[in-house]
């Protein structure tokens, strides 16, 4: 284990968590919100993509992008080099399309929601706005694949910065949305990146324009509503040269006995002296304590380091899913520009993770750092895959890998499969790897103090993370570190 | 007034083990300090570890009263809340936490107990000044991770001082002075001195009389092959350091 102590934070922040932490019943986000829906019949061939591209009143050449990346999913295989255990997924089974049918159904206000529901986001600290966000009230959230509404909006136009939903980008913004999608991305780069490119039906559209610094964190929440529907949104993000964004993107999803398919592409390009922030809090369904239901996470997330001096960081904390398939990347393209990974990828009962990086160094002076922490309980398995790429061109490459792993219990795994291909003979690439276990010791002294148990569990775990959760902003630090709590709940005994 | 501390008859071995304590009786009133001698391998540590409701013992016969209270039954946070403090003769490191935030969360799980109001950063911070000022130490170990990377010396003040913020009831120094130097020792009996207290009860575990020498006990009792042997007053631990143990142990 890292003996490194990372400097505070200033001002409040993980000193004040632990005394609020939430002592929960399981997963919170379990609930279903009663809307009619506008859904598309299950199955997916060439007529629903037209549906669905029809629905959404997209222009033609979107519609031929839809149709060429869809003939290539069909020739394309799962991939099957994930440590994952997946029961084979009936994608004629699941339904491409639901939105909700009128907007006029949801809550207006704050009132008419659930105040139990109200309740438990308060408990989980989640600010006001994000509250009403989540209960699907305004602002900025994706509501099953439709965008419902954006904030915030003219005071960043004001700033030539564009925020708005994927749809709206396509319609207002179709040059931008041209020439960037699929460039990080391309439609045929795995099985499910083809599958989103064929059907996604809604996302976050971002671009800050060049020398402009983004005043505030731009937000996205994801939520998956409606039953044997697939989410499949689409994120893009350009910062212009000497831009600077930080993007939040936080995920939940109703309790459901089947499983529910999400396939999301993330697509992010920062020009030269840009810097791009992106942080994930995934919390979606997990299934219960047997491994019934929950969500099959496979996510497709790249950055290029288009320009010299950019800069991609990826932060993200996985608690939630039943199967998660993600490695957020980095192609530093470049010279001098700057990757970074970091993780915190929680699993318990029956979930199972496999999760990383890759970094692809291809620019001079390039370097990356990636730092990630599996948790396994339960009979939870974690796997660390990641890949270090060195270029023959990259002079001066240099990474630093760290992994380490904790486990809590005797029925879980932990598993780091780095992959390093150098071609280069000046490159520095670093490896570091830790396994270790929350000893009856360290349990026991934290009691001795007056913690209980599961207080005591959840100060060990966020001090393992602490170095990633260090690299959340603050609003989500705080809410990260309450669901690394409730994730791990029933893991003592 | 109700004693601290009432220990009955108690036996106890280690889970699917041994048996460690043969029965042992020893009473403690608020303010006293007890020192609790013996050869290594006697039950000391055990005897601190069963009372702090470590895992892996397993209590056979009679009865503990903490406080009035039935101590057995009770859960080690809940004793922890209830005032009880362990000084560990090997402190636990928890990488990543925060030394000031570890013991913030400990108070305020205590104080809740209490039902008394949580302290926040600035009460909390204020209260940690005024420890440091009476135990006359210095900061450098607060911004640190807990225990980690602290040579024996700032493990054990560590000790003292989290005793010194968490004000116990009942504090149980196991081996406080093991692998101590002089002038280490120094500091952390002058830190114990100093939490000496009408309403508060100590017991020091210890191998040798060179702690005694800086924290003069109440009453000094040996342990041997897990009983009670002798006890005596603070002079009986001089006494101790000529005769040795051998000849109480036989006796035993």
């Amino acid at each position: 284990m890292s003996d490194v102590t990372i400097a505070e934070r200033p001002a409040a922040g993980p000193e004040d968590i632990l005394d609020s932490i939430v002592q929960g019943e399981g997963y919170k986000y379990g609930f279903f919100t009663e809307i009619e829906a506008e859904e598309a019949p299950p199955g997916l061939n060439e007529d629903i993509v037209r549906f669905i591209s029809a629905k959404k009143g997209e222009p033609g050449w979107l519609l031929d992008w839809r149709l060429k990346a869809f003939r290539r999913w069909q020739t394309m295989d799962p991939p099957d080099w994930a440590k994952l255990n997946i029961a084979p997924i009936d994608y004629q089974a699941a339904s491409y399309y639901s939105a909700p049918k009128s907007l006029k159904d949801a809550p207006k206000s704050l009132d008419e929601v659930d105040p139990e529901l109200l309740k438990t986001y308060e408990k989980l600290g989640i600010p006001l706005g994000e509250r009403a966000a989540l209960a699907g009230v305004a602002v900025d959230a994706v509501f099953d694949s439709v965008s419902v509404a954006t904030t915030y909006k003219d005071k960043l136009g004001e700033l030539g910065i564009i925020f708005c939903s994927f749809g709206e980008a396509v319609r207002e913004h179709p040059d931008l949305v041209r020439r960037y999608l699929g460039s990080v991305v391309p439609v045929a780069d795995n099985f499910f990146a083809a599958l989103n490119s064929a059907v996604f039906s809604d996302g976050s559209f971002v671009y800050v324009p060049p020398g402009v610094r983004c005043p505030m964190e731009l937000s996205t929440y994801f939520r998956i509503n409606a039953a044997k529907t697939g989410q499949f949104e689409r994120t893009l993000l350009i910062a212009d040269k000497g831009a600077y964004v930080s993007y939040l993107e936080g995920c939940t999803a109703p309790q459901r006995d089947e499983n529910q398919l999400h396939a999301a592409v993330v697509e992010l390009v920062a020009m030269e002296d840009a810097e791009i922030k992106y942080a994930t809090v995934q919390n979606w369904y997990p299934g219960d304590a047997d491994g019934k239901g929950g969500i099959y996470n496979f996510v497709t997330k790249r950055g290029a380091c288009r320009g010299d001096r950019a800069k991609i960081s990826w932060a993200q904390v996985e608690t939630g899913s039943a199967i998660t398939w993600k490695y957020p990347s980095c192609l530093l393209e470049g010279d001098h520009s700057v990757g970074a990974f970091y993780s915190v990828a929680i699993t318990n009962n029956r979930q199972q993770a496999d999760t990383g990086t890759k970094m692809i160094h291809i620019g001079r002076n390039t370097s990356s750092t990636v730092i990630s922490k599996g948790i396994s309980a339960g009979r939870g398995q974690n796997t660390y895959r990641g890949q270090i790429k060195v270029l023959s061109a990259a002079d001066g490459a240099r990474n630093y890998t760290q992994c380490d792993s904790l486990l809590i219990g005797k029925s879980c795994g932990a598993h780091t499969v780095p992959y390093i291909d150098v071609r280069h003979p000046g490159a520095k690439v670093e490896h570091e790897a830790t396994t270790s276990k929350i000893s009856d010791e360290q349990m026991f002294y934290c009691q001795q103090r007056g913690l209980t148990a599961e207080d005591a569990l959840s100060l060990i775990v966020n001090g393992f993370c602490k170095e990633v959760l260090n690299e959340l902003p603050m609003e989500f630090a705080v809410e990260a570190q309450k669901l690394l709590a409730v994730s791990l709940e029933g893991s003592v005994g | 007034m109700t004693n601290i501390l009432e220990i009955r008859g108690l036996r106890a071995c280690i889970t699917g083990g041994r048996e460690v304590l043969k029965g042992i009786d020893l009473t403690v009133a608020p303010g006293e300090v007890h020192a609790i001698m013996g050869p290594n391998g006697a039950g000391k540590s055990t005897l601190s570890s069963v009372l702090a409701g470590k895992p892996g013992y397993e209590v056979t016969a009679g009865s503990v009263f903490y406080k009035g209270v039935d101590l057995l039954s009770m859960p080690p946070d809940a004793r922890a809340r209830e005032g009880l403090f362990l000084a560990f003769q090997y402190p636990v490191e928890i990488p990543g936490v925060n030394n000031m935030y570890f013991l913030r969360a400990a108070l305020n799980a205590g104080r809740r107990q209490r039902g008394q109001p949580e302290l926040d950063a600035q009460q909390f911070l204020k209260a940690v000044r005024e420890k440091l000022k009476l135990l006359d130490i210095g900061d450098d170990l607060l911004r640190r991770a807990v225990n980690v990377g602290f040579s024996g010396g700032e493990k054990k003040r560590n000790e003292i001082f989290q005793m010194a913020m968490l004000e116990p009831n009942l504090a149980l120094l196991d081996e406080t002075d093991s692998g101590l130097d002089i002038d280490a020792l120094r500091v952390v009996s002058d830190g114990v001195n100093r939490l000496r207290d009408p309403g508060r009860a100590i017991i020091m575990v210890t191998h040798y009389q060179r702690l005694l020498d800086y924290v003069v006990p109440d009453h000094v009792h040996v342990l041997a092959d897990g009983r009670i042997v002798a006890s005596g007053d603070r002079h009986f631990a001089v006494e101790l350091e000529q005769t040795g143990y051998a000849h109480l142990c036989d006796a035993a």
